[in-house]
């Protein structure tokens, strides 16, 4: 398909912008900055609107033979659209965040998220697998100075451990694809993806693949990097690391290790299984005794997560919508979430859960916007948290019912540890005074979460419209994996035939009971 | 007719010669007032021998049309990518360093000659078809660098570096002669063709231990581990434009040297060499990482930086295939840019009074009082740590992928992710420019010299640079291809 460059166009504004701001003083820099996302946010609506549902798997694809070794191609299909559309959502939200509490070096910091930006969009919509590993890597960079140069406390040990944690799982990869590239003589990722490598080779790839991928999502053991990382970047960092970094590391689950190693993918799958359910339960606890309220939410980031990782290797059809539907309700909720915790952290300068208190009675419609966010992420029907994870689970459960079973008291445990978190710091007694204090929200705070609880309500009520574009691709990612399936404990087998009497006796008892 | 034709071909050499000589007649003649007017001219010269040399890279010259002097001189493609190089370093040597030796009053007329000759012994190097040719380069090479080395007379640290370099290069030639002698005990012969043609029917003990011998040698002079431990002196003593030049030109010369000594005349005995190439480069990638570490100069930083990278250089020598020889060539083109934007860069760090600031610490905050200097210095350390979209990854890429093309796997592997230990302390200096408060010592003007210099480093080691992958690879295919002619 030939046509207008919109995805180089969505690639180039954010560019731009980054390379204006940089001399801009702070109020230029920040009207810049959300000019330039809002106009990739436009361009992200007409992409939704001109996305052909059914049509053909990649489109809007583009092409430009300007590198030696790999290509400068995009394209896009419907899981990299929802992707896309989460990312240029959250920009303009994550620029109003930083609106009045970065105050210096403002002109860098909105270079820094306009560059981030722009490999986030390069990464969904990469099409050439080394093109794909140069955008995935160079976020590593931006993020590294957010976190380094605006975080807290403690910002230089995590931005070290950010960086180097991702680093080391991603050199592995390239390795890996290296050899795959060799072996196939191509590094076009749809090609690849209907690439049959041997399943010996598969092994070493997929552990490869997963080495970048597990540290990016992040999965337990290997999630440390998140909670450090979240608590010492600024609101708007955190949000983006939630909101979409996390996404890569689901990304590319469903992009490269499900379809390209489907036979080591079910080899592995009880390990990706094993990690989840431990994750799920242990972060859990964790998340349950945490004093700051970001490292809260980041732990809990860590146990959805895992509900992601468990229905995307759940080799069936609602395992990976339901997965899908979790990262884009995650993006949205938990990007909410630290937003809401950015709102009081502005007034008080502090993320110490016993600092707050009763923040209903002064501030109640914050009190009402953090209620359905923490609703939504402990996935309550009518939310977007509820759609995703029952998906999954149901899509594990026809695998494996245990896997099922611990996994579900993630939904307890989230339960436990968001409404205890609300109880301490919206309801209760205003402990503290200069907490009584705090205004309600500002203009630009309601400008920010009524949108985000707008579509969080959306997916929860109508998600058809989310799964509608992602459908056909899910179909054919559960045709690519369905061969390898492993073979789940829920042997479903129709009934042996009873004596005609009996049974119509029965079915007839089960009519009137029902 | 032979004789005209072989001078012919060794244009490039003329010129540097002659003129080298005539100058040091106006530099006798003049004195240092003439100085800065040599350097200009001697940038003149290596300019016109570019010119000179280009049209064989271009043309992809290859074979006996382009041998002179019975086969002890090649202007072939590959020698002229190298050459390329080697003025490259040297021109930008001389242009920034008279502002910085004016400054100590320490600009002599012999600098930009020195420079001359030394770029003419390299071009002998990378031309040479024979043991003796190669060796009358490299001492020439030699002696003129261990000269620039001590060039601040009045620096206790620049002599110290002058005389280690001089006494750890003669302990190298002298160990490089050695396996040049047993080799030419064993072979017969020391024309590289020669050397290959008895080889090729197996080796013997003796020629076991020359080819060692030589190749320690060697591995000394591109500052190989375990033959390194020169090099962080030497590169913190000798005067900045010095050390630019020893990152470059020299390193360029020695490991272009050692991929024509490898592949062409023991080219028919991989495996005796191949496991030495990769032990040197774990090793060396190792070192480098570990070593800079610790340190808080950062020369010294450069230095251990410059080990780490010949270590990834030499993967794509222990391929011992065309690939790998075009990769490595693509790594060499894209050091070199990264070398002088981060030299030009540490020569800019100067504070109030014009001193040179070496120390990591003192550039604490850069960012906020020097903000281009700052991002330039910050894209030469990411570049360094091969981190995308800087090209220095680039230059990873293409020897990574030629190993496991080569189905060296495991090597690539442990390779690339030693290559992580290096981010770690190029991360260090990114977080002194940019996380840590202001010091406000650099404050000292910089010359539009090398600001001019840097953009155009910093701008080719900047994701810009992937622009110039279709060229770069085909010139370094052209050069690669040239070298494996012979076989």
């Amino acid at each position: 398909m030939t046509g207008f460059p919109i995805l180089s166009l969505m690639l180039l504004v954010p560019l731009v912008g980054a390379g204006l701001v940089l001399k801009a003083n702070r109020e230029q820099a920040r009207l810049i900055a959300l000019i330039a996302t809002l106009i990739d946010f436009v361009l992200g609506v007409v992409l939704w609107m001109h996305f052909d549902v059914g049509g053909a798997q990649w489109q809007f694809q583009e092409r430009a033979a300007l590198f030696s070794g790999f290509e400068w191609k995009l394209g896009i299909d419907g899981i990299a659209l929802l992707l896309i559309a989460l990312t240029v959502f959250l920009m303009p939200i994550c620029i109003g965040a930083s609106w009045n509490s970065i105050e210096k070096r403002a002109g860098e910091y909105y270079a820094a998220f306009l560059l981030m930006e722009t490999l986030m969009i390069g990464v969904f919509t990469a099409q050439d697998l080394f093109l794909f590993y140069i955008m995935f890597e160079a976020g590593l960079i931006p993020m590294y100075l957010i976190i380094g140069i605006w975080g807290g406390a403690d910002r230089i040990y995590a931005s070290y451990k950010f960086f180097l944690y991702t680093l080391l799982g991603s050199v592995l990869m390239l390795i890996a694809m290296f050899w795959m590239v060799n072996v196939a003589g191509t590094s076009d990722i749809p090609t690849l993806m209907a690439y049959n490598f041997p399943v010996h080779a598969q092994t070493w790839l997929w552990l490869a693949f997963f080495a970048s991928f597990a540290v990016k999502m992040p999965m337990w053991p290997v999630h440390t990097w998140l909670p450090d990382a979240h608590v010492q970047a600024p609101t708007a960092g955190s949000v983006i690391l939630a909101g979409v970094l996390l996404k890569m590391g689901g990304y590319g689950f469903i992009r490269f290790s499900l379809p390209m190693f489907p036979e080591a993918s079910a080899q592995f799958a009880p390990l990706v299984w094993g990690l989840s359910m431990a994750a799920v339960v242990i972060t859990s606890l964790i998340a349950l005794v945490q004093q700051d309220i970001k490292k809260l939410i980041a732990y809990s980031s860590v146990a959805h997560m895992a509900i992601v990782t468990i229905g995307l290797f759940a080799f069936n059809t609602q395992g990976l919508e339901g997965s899908m539907l979790i990262m884009l309700s995650h993006g949205l909720v938990a990007g909410a979430l630290f937003l809401g915790v950015g709102v009081i952290y502005d007034r008080l300068h502090t993320r110490e859960i016993t600092r707050y208190g009763g923040l209903a009675i002064n501030m109640p419609y914050y009190a009402l916007f953090m209620l359905l966010f923490t609703m939504a992420s402990i996935g309550l029907p009518g939310t977007s948290g509820f759609v995703g994870e029952f998906l999954s689970l149901m899509g594990v459960y026809a695998e494996s019912s245990w896997v099922a079973l611990v996994c579900t008291t993630g939904i307890i445990l989230g339960a436990a540890y968001m409404l205890y978190l609300y109880r301490r710091v919206i309801f209760g007694d205003q402990k503290n005074a200069d907490a009584a204090a705090m205004l309600d929200l500002d203009k630009r705070e309601w400008a920010m979460m009524v949108p985000l609880a707008a579509v969080v309500l959306w997916m929860g009520v109508y998600p058809e419209s989310f799964l509608a574009p992602m459908r056909k691709d899910i179909a054919a990612l559960e045709a690519r994996v369905a061969p390898a399936k492993p073979k789940g404990d829920a042997q479903l087998k129709l009934g042996v035939a009873q004596p005609v009497g009996a049974a119509a006796h029965e079915e007839a008892a089960h009519g009137e009971a029902h | 007719m032979e004789l005209l034709r072989s001078l012919q071909i060794t244009l490039a050499e003329e010129v540097l010669s002659i003129s080298g000589l005539i100058l040091l007649l106006v530099a006798a003649w003049a004195g240092d007032k003439a100085a800065r007017l040599i350097s200009i001219l001697s940038v003149a010269v290596l300019t016109v021998c570019a010119l000179i040399a280009a049209p064989a890279l271009c043309g992809s010259a290859m074979g006996p049309a382009v041998t002179a002097f019975a086969g002890q001189y090649h202007a072939d493609a590959f020698a002229a990518f190298a050459k390329l190089l080697i003025y490259a370093g040297a021109g930008v040597t001389l242009i920034v360093a008279p502002a910085f030796f004016e400054r100590v009053r320490g600009m002599r007329a012999e600098f930009p000659l020195l420079v001359l000759f030394a770029a003419l012994g390299m071009g002998i190097m990378v031309s040479a078809g024979d043991l003796l040719a190669l060796y009358i380069g490299l001492e020439l090479n030699s002696l003129a660098s261990y000269v620039l080395a001590s060039m601040l007379r009045s620096d206790e640290r620049s002599a110290e570096s002058g005389l280690k370099y001089f006494v750890l290069g003669s302990l190298a030639s002298g160990i490089l002669l050695y396996g040049v002698s047993l080799t030419y005990g064993f072979t017969g012969t020391t024309s590289f063709e020669g050397i290959r043609l008895a080889l090729s029917h197996g080796l013997s003990t003796g020629a076991t231990f020359g080819v060692v011998f030589v190749l320690a040698g060697l591995a000394f002079k591109i500052s190989a581990a375990p033959f390194h431990m020169w090099t962080p002196d030497v590169y913190e003593g000798a005067p900045t434009p010095v050390t630019t030049f020893f990152a470059t030109a020299p390193k360029v010369a020695a490991l272009t040297l050692l991929m024509r000594v490898s592949l062409e005349a023991f080219g028919t005995q991989v495996h005796a060499w191949q496991q030495i190439v990769i032990f040197a480069a774990l090793l060396s990638i190792v070192i480098g990482a570990l070593g800079a570490i610790g340190q808080n100069n950062i020369k010294r930083l450069m230095a251990y930086s410059s080990i780490n990278n010949v270590g990834f250089m030499l993967i794509g020598l222990a391929c011992a295939n065309q690939p790998g020889a075009a990769a490595m060539l693509v790594y060499l083109a894209i050091y070199v840019a990264m070398s002088v934007a981060g030299f030009v860069a540490v020569l800019m760090l100067k504070d109030a009074d014009g001193e040179p600031v070496e120390a990591i610490s003192d550039m604490a905050g850069l960012s906020k009082t020097r903000p281009g200097l700052a991002a330039a210095l910050a894209a030469v350390m990411f570049s360094l740590a091969g981190i995308p979209p800087l090209f220095g990854f680039w230059g990873k890429f293409v020897v990574f992928q030629a190993a496991v093309q080569a189905n060296l796997l495991a090597l690539a592997a442990i390779g690339i992710a030693a290559s992580v230990i290096g981010a770690f302390y190029y991360l260090k200096v990114v977080k002194v420019l940019y996380f840590d408060e202001a010091t406000d010592k650099v404050t000292g003007k910089s010359e539009l010299a090398h600001t001019v210099l840097l953009v155009v480093a910093t701008l080719f080691i900047s994701p810009l640079g992937y622009l110039l992958t279709n060229w770069l690879h085909v010139l370094a295919g052209n050069a690669a291809a040239a070298l494996f002619h012979v076989a």
